[in-house]
């Protein structure tokens, strides 16, 4: 029977030949992803209710960053009581942590870069953006704190298989336009639950020349318009990404790994098909991710911040990019420019290669890793009636702080535009 | 602890609409904690009032709704259960929507907190307003508006109907391990 390769992936986590999209699976997971924020009750229920060590089996990942480094007394609790958590178990060869130091970042970042999503993988985490996996080839999904307390308990968790959207990107993106651009112009179209409960997959050769890092922004955003999952099939590209960050005993596989994809003759719920060169910068306003404008229609609206960080817009080629505007200019007069590199790696490579200077140059205040204001946390939170153009997800009532705040979402081009003239500015071509 | 899903429920609706998100249901700012009575504090704190003239709560943190109406995309946004417990804990049975963003759907079921995900058989939002009171008879998927006398079904739980019964994912499991 044709599947697509999000039913494939699916099969072999159900232990069986084929999977149909509709069908509830009781499926084996490979990783859990812990944070901050949601572990609470996913400790309580392994600890309270199972009683028993973690799943056999099971790769768990702790990456605290939302509140981290801890932004009140609360959040320091938070992340005291993960960590006491993976001191309790890190006999265990399967969990991987990374406490605040030399070594940690966005989760979401985090995890493919050490080499801990793999195609073929079932990832889950109790964050909505854990379906950014997707961009190596891996099925992985959101899901709630009890829920990851189960899947700590037992390395299984139901799951619906999601009918695939498939979606076909032909042509070449245009230099000032990014794979944020390309995002917002589906979701402009198809809706926030245009999408709903469904995998979104990725294709055409526009994907297959996207970097890593730009399918990673596609994937992340998968939820914004309701979908489970979002994926693009594995490729020379993903080979060589993961290479070099996989564990030894995990690379001889690696290159078979990389070969699997959609059988030619899968059923979709739908597909859809855009030509990627006559993509233009694109905004989306308040209070949704689907009010998508091109940038150049909405040059009246002046800001107060722009924001360059978290898991959609916070990676390296996310930095190069904005750098490459921003580069000899100044923020205006009265906006603030706030950087938040995603990870320690990435903070030093901007400083090793100029970049935070760069930044610091123009005007920018670079903060230590962490979704930070993204959602309202800290390190850039929005007073009422103030206005930020962001390279982050949500755009909802209230996101990045008072609810009479408002956020715009653009690429990392885009928002560099944008801080420069005050203005919301669309990349120049 | 097997817990009942009640047959029926009746109170007063609270009427919202489309893409409800979990920044409104519980804003990022609380989630500090996972307490339940700390939560529903702030359970839909930043509606714009311009669209919301009636508060969700009451100024002493109260809330007289036992019912949520909504359109499309109710939960949206974030994986935060914190979003099902706060609305739970402020006294909320049973939402009613026109359809729901997955992992609040999810969450409403496998937390076990009986505050039922109703997927509606058509938009209620324009047939009850805030104040109204519906009676829901969950085994019969019937909802019943008393003002006008109609009556609205309600899609069956399906598969998921076994994890409500056994009072969440955590006792499902348990009860399919053996464990007490």
């Amino acid at each position: 029977m044709p599947q697509t390769i999000t039913e494939k992936i699916l099969a072999r986590a159900a232990g069986k030949e084929a999977v149909v999209p509709g069908e509830i699976i009781d499926a084996k997971i490979d990783t859990l992803l812990m944070h901050d924020l949601t572990s609470p009750d996913a400790i309580k229920v392994l600890r309270n209710e199972f009683r028993n060590g973690i799943a056999e089996g099971l790769r768990v990942v702790i990456a605290p960053d939302h509140y981290i480094p801890q932004k009140d007394i609360a959040s320091a609790i938070l992340y005291k009581e993960l960590m006491n958590f993976y001191e309790e178990h890190k006999d265990n060869p399967n969990i991987f942590a990374y406490p605040l130091g030399e070594n940690y970042g966005v989760c979401h970042i985090m995890l493919p870069q050490e080499g801990h999503a793999l195609p073929g993988d079932v990832i889950l985490g109790a964050d909505s953006h854990t379906c950014t996996y997707g961009a190596l080839g891996a099925f992985s999904t959101g899901i709630g704190s009890t829920e990851a307390g189960n899947v700590l308990a037992t390395g299984r968790l139901w799951l619906r298989v999601p009918e695939s959207l498939k979606i076909y990107i032909s042509g070449n993106l245009p230099k000032n336009v990014m794979a944020k651009d390309l995002f917002l112009k589906v979701v402009g179209d198809i809706d926030v639950d245009g999408a709903l409960y469904q995998a979104m997959e990725w294709t055409g050769e526009a994907i297959r020349r996207l970097s890593t890092e730009e399918r990673m922004t596609i994937t992340n955003m998968a939820i914004e318009a309701g979908a489970k999952s979002g994926i693009v099939a594995p490729d020379d590209e993903t080979y060589n990404y993961l290479y070099p960050r996989v564990p030894q005993n995990r690379r001889g596989d690696l290159s078979e790994l990389c070969d699997l994809k959609s059988d030619p003759d899968a059923d979709y719920a739908n597909a859809i098909s855009y030509n990627a060169s006559d993509l233009v910068p694109l905004v989306a306003q308040p209070s949704l991710p689907s009010n998508v404008k091109p940038a150049d229609e909405l040059n009246d609206v002046k800001i107060d911040q722009a924001y360059i960080g978290g898991c959609t817009g916070g990676k390296l080629e996310d930095f190069v990019s904005a750098a490459e505007i921003l580069k000899g200019n100044k923020v205006a007069k009265g906006v603030r420019l706030i950087v938040v590199p995603s990870t320690q790696k990435i903070y030093r490579k901007m400083l090793d290669t100029g970049l935070i200077g760069l930044y610091l140059d123009s005007g920018a205040v670079v903060s230590a890793p962490t979704c930070g204001a993204c959602l309202g946390g800290h390190t850039g939170v929005l007073a009422p009636g103030e206005v930020c153009i962001s390279v982050t997800n949500r755009n909802f009532r209230g996101r990045m702080g008072h609810p009479e705040s408002s956020v715009y979402l653009a690429s990392p081009l885009t928002v560099a535009a944008s801080a420069i003239t005050g203005y919301i500015t669309g990349a120049p071509k | 602890m097997k817990q009942e899903i009640p047959l029926k429920i009746s109170g007063k609706v609270y009427v919202m609409g489309n893409n409800i998100d979990t920044d409104l249901i519980i804003p990022a700012r609380y989630m500090t904690t996972m307490d339940p009575e700390t939560l529903k504090l702030h359970a839909m704190e930043d509606l714009d009032p311009k669209q919301y003239p009636i508060p969700f709560l009451n100024p002493d943190k109260t809330c007289d709704y036992r019912i949520i109406v909504a359109g499309r995309n109710f939960g949206c946004g974030s994986s935060r259960e914190h979003a099902p417990i706060a609305l739970h804990t402020a006294g909320i049975q049973a939402v009613v929507a026109a359809s729901f963003a997955r992992i609040y759907y999810r969450n409403s079921v496998n937390g076990g907190r009986l505050i039922l995900p109703l997927e509606s058989d058509m938009d209620l939002t324009k047939n009850v307003a805030t104040g109204d009171v519906l009676e829901i008879i969950v085994n019969e998927q019937r909802i019943f508006n008393p003002q006008k006398s109609l009556e609205y079904g309600f899609k069956p739980f399906g598969p998921v109907k076994g994890i409500l019964e056994a009072g969440g994912l955590t006792e499902y499991n348990k009860q399919m391990l053996g464990l007490k």
